[in-house]
């Protein structure tokens, strides 16, 4: 318990003295507002962007319109690459089929495809929603297919000697024995997708967080910039949390068995 | 060769001549030119076990001795159905034994408990799948948690159990099932001496209560002696059956003779004589 709390009060002790470095930096007057904007400069963007929006939306809709895409297209991941990942984890001609495809996509860079997502599906919400989508589905997927190739043989026998059938061990045995991996997966995916949130909304979006971050880039307006930065991590760390939350409950068993 | 024994080593009194007459002659399992192999590195088949005949009786507590790598898991598994031998049959009341069902109850080494249900869940998990009504199967899980001394930790999580709970929940959850015959894979390998005599003590008492037939795997020579009505031993590479005998101990334990058995006369020269023939290989 004790442990505990130290470390707390490092993670606390972390933001504090980034912050504090981040104020003594820009007060000292050495560096210009556009390479490392002050606090109160971020703030003041802050407090002006929801007051007046920016470029014709409110800072509540550029959130959302980006929680939107995220959640869309994370939602169609989780009920895709699950069940298909387990499957493959299950079945190897599957694997040896799906995995050839996402071994030969997942390395590459999101902004080299997605002109061609672009090409195939037009500018507006499909192609970011594809993007993001394809973003997702690699960690989730191959989290599943670990997480049931990592099952010992005995559970999957134990369960046909207690007179389960095919049926039943997976939804009994396989899915609740590979939940932690699924887990890990939903948590990276979530992170993947977000840092491809920016890249998404690069084409003609005229809202959403990672539009917001280039547009302001654009007109080197660095404090809008470290605003947006900060509130795509907070609501990053926030979604994690969820998932994490959802986790404990879910797997209560995990790290423990 | 088992008669060989008695007259060496066994000076039975009137008693256990008594004992001695109780017959296991109805086949239960009948295991028929048995060999396994598989294929080695360079491509060669490397033999597991060979030439394997014997019968299972119904109600014996067989037990495999015999020293790691002598194929007594495969032997194992093979019964159970995870594995096919590459020749031979083996059969279980005449039928030949192709894939595994609850009717060969298996209990693990490390005992592979499904982390995600309770206790009790673990050990209705059987019934349920099996599609026996949920009053019949709930009643059953208390009858058999009872059996095992668990009531009170019906409700627990897996990982809160000890290694020796554990292993109570992994043959409940086996013996819910009323298989025809419980294979057991040197199901106490892991756990503390205590613990150990303790479980020993349980699957005793329900072989003999139960009358139900085991068949358990152990590299341990006194807890076959301890635990079996007849213990078999394996050779080493390839395992081969090069000993056969009925024993007395575990039913003269069952009948009140207590574990203090194992200081008498007859029960260290067993001890001796099987450890000698296990180290010669």
């Amino acid at each position: 318990m004790k442990s505990k709390s130290t470390e707390r009060k490092l993670t606390i002790a972390t933001v504090v003295i980034i912050f504090a470095a981040w104020i003594a930096v820009t007060n000292i007057g050495s560096f210009s507002e556009t390479i490392i904007p002050s606090p109160q400069s971020v703030i003041q963007a802050f407090v002006k962007i929801v007051r007046d929006g920016y470029k014709g939306n409110t800072l509540i809709t550029h959130i959302a319109t980006s929680m939107r895409r995220l959640i869309i297209a994370y939602a169609l991941v989780v009920v895709t690459a699950v069940p298909l990942g387990l499957l493959s984890g299950y079945n190897s001609k599957v694997r040896a089929v799906l995995e050839t495809i996402i071994e030969f996509y997942r390395p590459l860079p999101p902004l080299a495809y997605y002109t061609i997502l672009v090409l195939w599906m037009g500018i507006d919400e499909s192609s970011k929603l594809a993007l993001l989508y394809l973003a997702g589905f690699a960690p989730i997927y191959i989290a599943c297919v670990s997480g049931v190739m990592r099952i010992r043989a005995d559970y999957i026998n134990g369960a046909y000697t207690l007179g389960a059938n095919k049926r039943q061990i997976f939804f009994y045995v396989i899915f609740p024995a590979a939940l932690t991996d699924i887990f890990t997966g939903l948590r990276t995916a979530l992170g993947v997708e977000y840092t491809t949130l920016v890249a998404a909304e690069m084409v003609a979006a005229t809202a959403g967080m990672g539009w917001l971050v280039l547009d302001a880039s654009n007109y080197l307006r660095s404090d809008i910039v470290f605003m947006g930065v900060i509130i795509m991590g907070i609501t990053g760390i926030l979604l994690d949390k969820i998932i994490r939350i959802l986790e404990n409950r879910i797997v209560h068993w995990k790290g423990k068995a | 060769m088992a008669d060989e024994w008695k007259e060496k080593l066994y000076e039975p009194s009137g008693e256990l001549i008594a004992l001695n007459n109780v017959k296991y002659d109805d086949t239960l399992i009948s295991i028929k030119d048995v060999d396994l192999a598989y294929a080695g590195v360079s491509g060669e088949d490397i033999k597991a076990i060979e030439d394997i005949n014997f019968n299972i009786y119904r109600g014996e507590f067989v037990c495999v001795l015999g020293p790691s790598g002598c194929g007594k898991s495969t032997l194992l598994k093979i019964l159970a159905g995870f594995i096919k031998p590459t020749s031979g049959v083996v059969e279980l009341d005449g039928k030949k034994i192709e894939g595994t069902d609850w009717h060969r109850g298996v209990v693990f080494q490390n005992p592979p408990l499904f982390e995600w249900f309770s206790v009790r869940d673990n050990v209705a998990f059987g019934p349920k799948m099996r599609g026996i009504p949920k009053a019949e199967y709930t009643r059953l899980t208390d009858e058999y948690l009872e059996k095992v001394g668990l009531s009170d930790f019906a409700d627990k999580k897996i990982y809160e159990l000890s290694g020796g709970m554990k292993q109570r929940v992994s043959i409940a959850r086996t013996l819910i099932n009323d298989p025809e015959i419980l294979l057991m894979d040197e199901p106490f390998g892991a756990l503390d001496a205590l613990t150990r005599e303790n479980v020993q003590d349980l699957t005793r008492k329900i072989w003999w209560s139960s009358g139900k037939t085991i068949f358990f795997i152990t590299h341990d020579v006194e807890e076959a002696l301890l635990l079996g009505s007849r213990i078999i031993v394996l050779s080493k590479h390839p395992g081969r059956v090069i000993e056969d005998i009925s024993v007395t101990f575990s039913r003269e334990i069952a009948e009140g003779a207590g574990t203090d058995i194992k200081f008498t006369d007859t029960f260290y020269k067993y001890r001796e004589k099987l450890l000698k023939l296990i180290n010669s290989q």
